[in-house]
């Protein structure tokens, strides 16, 4: 285990301890360009304050942008049969891998939307005609034994097959346990903490690649470099392809 | 009517890999250039380290032209062509932007398979459903434009083979060089120095490959950083030898190269002689004609092709060049499938590595080896290198140790994350009968034209270069300590893929080849054609070096030849 395993047992609804710059702007409600980089992000880091985790608290700001409330917590359930919270620390419900299907399902995975409203009624209508109550009221080993069925395509109605809603479902589900946390799941990082990835360095020197996991994990997102958001200014790039930027 | 503009010397259709580097010699002759590119301007800027984005989501590609007309797909005349995806990418450097920049020379074999297969097995071994035939010329003639492009792009390597002197460190197979790499090979990394480790335990000749990537400070361009988002990515900080960054900036710079950015040619003009007069682009809503002295082609493979099947006129019913019925002809693509699996019972230390940071092994390619005793010619280079990310990592193979999900595979992918190894292993691939490009009947992109149709499959050389590849790369993993190694099988799709081969084939028939030993169409004098798309072998390693070598041969040939040929 890394040295690192302690941070892995924060419990679902503790406060979560490893906010990146990025999180602690978006809770305090000035994400935006002119905060990225400037004073004000190092003042919001500085103000450490039980309010500021306080309106980081996303079940209160987040909306459902494509499930509905019942699809999602069905999904909730499922995600968290497929990388489950256990004594090994936590798993997609911690790192809100339904959040991120959620906001994919608007965007770029909006072509499976279908497949998600029939499949997850479909499992839902299985549950209720087999064990007598939705999936998501039903103990963990009912859950998962239902979820082989749906991998083996053995419930009937999923789409476009069970094996092929599963197969899909579990990409997603690694997708929003292990993309950068800016699409939304990876929350704290809890994904790569998992599978000991030191996290995204722009530059890895020999030592650091010598002391792979060892090395302490920076939880830096892509986009807390200012270069590659929306709003970097100051970097002035040439047509010939960027050499102000070296 | 197409808006006409001022007439200049050369057009070059993609400012890619090939057109990119053609421009260099021609713009320094002193020879007006307009470089016609269907993509923009990218930026160390555009190259975020994400995973999701650059990989999974496809981002390079996701709305490029080249993603309106990807190619149709099936093995045979007889089966139904379904339409997939289109591996390139467009922007200026073209897919040299995002590529793993694995940079190679091919071998002298592969000039001359044909002949030196007859000479040292008998002609019998040469597949009979095979097209192969000789290069036009050998390795040695394409050697100084190797030589060019390697310092003009900047690439890293380790020379095996310095004008005969062998250096065991590199490929000791290699044809002789004139002169070193212009720069060291990218660093080894605790992975490849335990594959090499165990290469030599086998007594192979294992190398480190060479990258247009920069292993030190070259042309005000920094020294690769090993951040590791270098596939699908592009390079943060210009290491990648992209000709973006490279060959175009300094064409730009001779104040003779014009680069028309967004703009798609659908049409190369002809004359009643049968002479090429120019291009129709469309850019925004307009459409223009440019007039010019001479036309290169330099799109991709497939798009190559389709350009010329599209392009018919009084002179060309067919389609531009193909009046002799071969454009499209000898397509193959490479057999780059059938990878090899190795799980390991330590931590490999890949989260900070790219593809083309790897061991080479070539013991196994080519004809370095006696195939005596074997079924089928040529071979395969085995391949392994560092790259590893988060998300990939976690969909790896359970090897059998555990279902794909759940606590117990959590815990299995909590323990192999970093444990695992895939290889990558290119092999010798022919053209066959029966496998061409042509137009989709049916399926059009957005402008109404109708997109290429591959109609192709590998056959028996391939597959048993791919078994007998399988169980080399098997012993390696092995010797390396692997505990588990899953051999994925022979493999047998052969659909667009990044590296496609032929349809304008270069030969001296002009019976059973589109373009002469310089890349100028048999048909029409005045039209040249660069790209993997005049190569026809394919060698068992990229394509790409060999497809810049012979732009800037092409080229170099057209300026110093430009009165003869322009007239």
């Amino acid at each position: 285990m890394a040295k690192n395993s302690g941070k892995k047992d924060t419990q679902p609804d503790d406060l979560p301890h490893n906010l990146s710059r990025r999180n602690l702007l978006k809770g305090a409600g000035i994400v935006g360009a002119a905060a990225v980089g400037s004073t004000a992000a190092s003042q919001v880091i500085a103000q450490d304050s039980p309010q500021s985790y306080q309106t980081s608290s996303p079940a209160a700001l987040e909306a459902l942008e494509a499930l509905t409330a019942e699809e999602a917590e069905t999904l909730e359930a499922i995600c968290d049969c497929l990388i489950p919270s256990d004594e090994n620390g936590p798993g997609a419900k911690e790192a809100r891998a339904v959040h991120y299907i959620d906001r994919s399902l608007a965007s770029n995975n909006k072509d499976s939307r279908h497949n998600y409203m029939v499949s997850l009624a479909a499992i839902n209508d299985y549950a209720q005609k087999t064990r007598g109550a939705p999936f998501y009221q039903l103990i963990r080993d009912h859950q998962n034994s239902i979820l082989s069925g749906v991998q083996m395509s053995k419930v009937p109605g999923c789409a476009p097959s069970g094996s092929g809603f599963f197969n899909m479902l579990r990409n997603h589900t690694i997708d929003g346990t292990f993309s950068d946390p800016y699409y939304g799941g990876n929350q704290n990082f809890v994904g790569w903490d998992m599978i000991r990835y030191p996290g995204i360095r722009l530059t890895a020197s020999e030592t650091e690649v010598a002391q792979g996991a060892e090395l302490e994990p920076n939880h830096q997102s892509a986009y807390d470099n200012e270069t590659y958001t929306k709003m970097a200014r100051n970097i002035r790039m040439s047509n010939r392809g960027g050499s102000g930027n070296a | 009517m197409p808006k006409k503009l001022p007439k200049t010397d050369v057009v070059i259709v993609g400012m890619g890999a090939a057109g990119g580097v053609a421009a260099l010699p021609l713009s320094n002759a002193g020879i007006k250039v307009t470089g016609i590119e269907a993509g923009g301007w990218l930026s160390p800027r555009d190259f975020a380290p994400d995973e999701l984005r650059n990989g999974a989501r496809n981002w390079p590609q996701s709305v490029q032209k080249a993603a309106g007309e990807a190619p149709t797909v099936r093995a045979t005349s007889n089966d139904v062509a379904v339409q997939g995806g289109h591996p390139m990418m467009n922007a200026v450097g073209g897919t040299t932007m995002h590529y793993w920049a694995q940079s190679w020379r091919l071998n002298p074999w592969d000039f001359r398979v044909v002949s030196d297969t007859r000479e040292r097995y008998g002609s019998h071994r040469v597949p009979a459903d095979s097209t192969v035939e000789d290069w036009p010329f050998g390795y040695e003639e394409l050697e100084p434009y190797y030589d060019k492009v390697e310092y003009a792009v900047g690439i890293s390597g380790q020379a095996g083979n310095v004008q005969g002197a062998i250096n065991p460190a590199g490929n000791i197979f290699e044809g002789e060089r004139l002169r070193d790499y212009p720069m060291r090979p990218l660093r080894s990394s605790p992975f490849t120095d335990l594959m090499s480790d165990a290469a030599h335990r086998l007594n192979w000749n294992p190398f480190q490959g060479p990258a247009a990537i920069t292993s030190e400070l070259y042309d005000g361009r920094p020294p690769c950083q090993y951040h590791g988002f270098c596939n699908k990515g592009g390079c943060h900080v210009r290491s990648k030898s992209s000709t973006a960054f490279t060959t175009i900036p300094k064409a730009i710079d001779s104040g003779n190269l014009d680069v028309v950015t967004f703009a798609r040619v659908v049409n190369i003009v002809t004359d009643n002689d049968g002479k090429v007069t120019g291009v129709d682009y469309i850019k925004g809503n307009e459409t223009f004609f440019q007039p010019a002295d001479v036309v290169l082609v330099a799109s991709y493979a497939y798009e190559n092709v389709r350009l010329l099947q599209l392009s018919k006129s009084r002179a060309f019913p067919n389609g531009l060049s193909n009046n002799a019925g071969q454009v499209g002809k000898h397509y193959l693509s490479h057999h780059q499938g059938s990878p090899v699996l190795a799980l390991y019972p330590k931590d490999l230390h890949n989260w900070y590595g790219l593809p083309a940071q790897g061991v080479a092994i070539d013991n196994w390619a080519d004809d370095n080896f006696d195939h005596g005793d074997l079924d089928f010619i040529g071979g395969a280079n085995l391949w392994v290198h560092t790259d590893r990310k988060p998300m990939s990592a976690a969909k790896m193979s359970t090897f059998g140790e555990s279902r794909n999900w759940g606590s117990e595979w959590k815990a299995f992918i909590m323990e192999n994350a970093d444990r695992g190894n895939t290889s990558y292993i290119q092999k010798t691939t022919l053209p066959y009968e029966g496998n061409y490009l042509d137009l989709d009947p049916s399926v059009k992109d957005p402008l109404g034209f109708p997109v290429t149709r591959i109609t192709a499959r590998y056959r028996e050389n391939e597959k048993r270069i791919a078994a007998f590849a399988s169980d080399k790369m098997e012993q390696w993993y092995l010797e390396a300590g692997a505990t588990k190694v899953i051999k994925t099988g022979p493999g047998n799709a052969m659909g667009a893929t990044t590296h496609a081969y032929g349809g304008t084939r270069m030969g001296n028939n002009s019976e059973t080849n589109v373009v002469n030993q310089w890349g100028f169409s048999h048909e029409a004098p005045n039209l040249g054609i660069l790209g993997a798309s005049v190569m026809g072998t394919s060698g068992a390693r990229n394509p790409t070096l060999t497809a810049q070598a012979l732009a800037w041969r092409s080229a170099e040939y057209l300026a110093n030849n430009w009165r003869s040929m322009v007239g």
